[in-house]
């Protein structure tokens, strides 16, 4: 019933043998002719042409306004000055507050209930469990867009405009999410699951400490894409938020943006720091996010 | 607990089943299918917010049918999608093609490209803004100024500014196609290229007749997902264009921006709805095309 058991099982997954092959790296014979210098030569500039964004984002960040619109990419002389203005204005620590909560808050219960959701319905058979499927995989198909309107009107009638709550009630549970934990959920052997209800354990307890520690790479890429999609989210929490105490980081951005209009480098410093913590996460858990995001888009 | 214990095996997994169901099951009905079923009752309606709601039969969609602005702007939302996602597939396609053949810094060269793809949208949509300033502000008009080259109005222009506002949202979503492609490539057994190697088949017949076919769930479901984010785009377009949103003269405003102008702006619920409602349909024929694909394999 341990981790060990898990692993070898796992694997069994082509998606999860797919993502592991990704992750060790091109399996291409080695060959040195011209050909192959000019390919890798011409992926590389285009890469650093892709990065060229947030460079320039970084490097803004850190310039005096009258080096603004120079080409050079290092700052002639670097300065903090655009960081201590945009922090000491206050507002951006509390958007980045208010996301940090909202993305976490959203990432564990949307993990816990699709889990839940997606293992009831893989390992229970029970009258009405293929409806209830059908009618939660139809959601993917309803545009968020569609549900602001009447989600604006409910939040109005239970006073949760402008609440933290009521950025958060939409995003609580996904259907991708239970749709891609009922996925994973399949490659649990019924016998582990069995076996521990002989020895008495109940199911909460069964789901919990026997299937879930059994598909957690699963969870992770789940968790990956709720918190990034949670992170930047935009037109829902512009619609709900109404003072700028409970503006969530992108909402804050553009109100900040407009404000600073033609002062760039304070701009590029409001980006900077919205981007900079996914962007530090994906670098130090790359291999990790890259697995996460093969085995969710594959299995989606 | 002597209730629970009468009942049999197979019923005592019901009730847990339908136990762990409740909350997921309160959650879909009251933010997912309410608010459906709320929006399409509303497409009928008129309402202002502050009144009362009163029926409008059709009138909404008829009204939209004649709003030469929906006409527009459901142009512009095709163009996005006509326009990003055969680009972004392409580009996609070609960069993992040849990365997959690469081992010298294989990781770093897929991080640079997957970078853009944890960035949010509204702090990209500004640095690309200040990109598309005229000279001496912007980046690429003073990089085109170095070269000699005339300026090119981008968000300023009705013909440039939708490709414009279209390259930042192909841009942060290429590194995620890409890492799909990869896995894809990945999935074709090496036998299919060997056995093509012996027969001597050239390097576009493989292409054609292996790895394209093979290749043609994940092609359906990139093409599927792209679609969707197209169709969807607005926080690119909101904060390219904030002085005006969707402008110059509607001519990069999307249906979703339309929709939120209609609602939060003009507090025209009941016509808010009826786009929503056009929106949902684009969106359901989209997907429908892609299961029937995906049969057909």
């Amino acid at each position: 019933m341990s981790a060990k058991l898990s692993d070898s099982n796992i694997n069994d997954l082509e998606v999860q043998a797919s993502a592991e092959a990704l992750l060790r790296g091109s399996t291409a014979p080695v060959k040195r002719n011209w050909a192959q210098y000019v390919r890798w030569l011409l992926l590389f500039a285009g890469g650093i042409l892709m990065v060229m964004p947030l460079a320039y984002m970084m490097s803004t960040s850190f310039k005096f306004p009258f080096e603004v619109y120079n080409l050079n990419l290092v700052p002639e002389e670097p300065t903090l000055e655009n960081y201590t203005y945009v922090l000491e204005d206050g507002r951006f620590l509390q958007w980045f507050f208010n996301s940090l909560i909202v993305a976490t808050l959203t990432t564990v219960s949307s993990v816990f209930f699709d889990a839940l959701v997606g293992y009831t319905l893989c390992k229970y058979r029970f009258p009405g469990r293929y409806v209830v499927f059908i009618a939660i995989l139809s959601t993917l198909m309803i545009p968020t867009e569609m549900l602001v309107i009447p989600w604006y009107l409910m939040s109005q009638q239970f006073g949760w405009l402008d609440t933290t709550w009521g950025i958060m009630f939409p995003g609580l549970m996904t259907a991708f999410g239970v749709f891609l934990m009922k996925q994973f959920f399949e490659t649990v052997p019924d016998d582990f699951i069995e076996a521990a209800r002989i020895d008495g354990l109940n199911e909460l307890e069964i789901w919990w400490s026997v299937a879930m520690p059994l598909v957690k790479p699963a969870l992770a890429a789940l968790a990956i894409f709720v918190f990034l999609g949670n992170w930047t989210a935009f037109i829902w929490p512009l619609i709900v938020t109404t003072s700028q105490d409970m503006y969530t980081l992108p909402v804050g951005l553009t109100t900040f943006s407009v404000e600073q209009a033609v002062e760039w480098e304070l701009v590029m410093t409001g980006a900077a720091i919205s981007v900079l913590p996914t962007l530090i996460v994906f670098l130090v858990f790359q291999r990790f996010i890259i697995r996460g995001v093969v085995m969710a888009g594959l299995k989606g | 607990m002597s209730f629970y214990d009468k009942l049999s095996v197979k019923q005592k997994q019901t009730l847990w089943a339908w136990g762990f169901l409740a909350v997921p099951i309160v959650f879909y009905v009251v933010v997912r299918f309410y608010p459906t079923a709320n929006a399409i009752v509303l497409s009928f309606q008129e309402w202002n917010l502050l009144g009362a709601r009163t029926w409008a039969g059709f009138d909404n969609y008829v009204t939209l049918f004649h709003d030469p602005v929906f006409w527009k702007v459901f142009r512009n939302t095709f163009v996005y999608l006509l326009i990003g996602t055969p680009v972004s597939l392409v580009l996609a396609f070609i960069i993992a093609y040849h990365l997959d053949k690469v081992r010298f810094l294989h990781g770093t060269i897929r991080a640079l490209y997957f970078l853009p793809f944890m960035t949010s949208a509204v702090a990209m949509a500004w640095v690309w803004r200040w990109f598309y300033q005229p000279v001496p502000i912007g980046l690429f008009n003073n990089f085109l100024a170095s070269f000699g080259i005339a300026q090119i109005e981008f968000l300023n222009s009705t013909t440039n500014a939708l490709p414009a506002v279209l390259a930042p949202a192909i841009w942060a979503g290429l590194g995620f196609q890409i890492i799909i492609f990869m896995a894809g490539l990945r999935a074709i057994p090496k036998t299919y290229y060997e056995a093509a190697h012996i027969d001597g088949v050239s390097g576009w017949t493989i292409m054609s007749e292996i790895t394209l076919p093979l290749l043609k769930p994940t092609i359906v479901f990139l093409v599927v997902f792209s679609s969707i984010g197209f169709l969807r785009i607005f926080d690119h377009v909101f904060n390219m264009t904030t002085n005006n949103p969707g402008g110059p003269l509607n001519s990069t405003k999307p249906l979703v921006l339309m929709i939120y102008d209609t609602a939060f702006n003009s507090f025209d619920m009941g016509y808010a709805a009826a786009q929503t409602v056009v929106l949902f349909v684009i969106l359901l024929i989209v997907s429908l095309l892609q299961l029937r694909l995906l049969r057909d394999r």
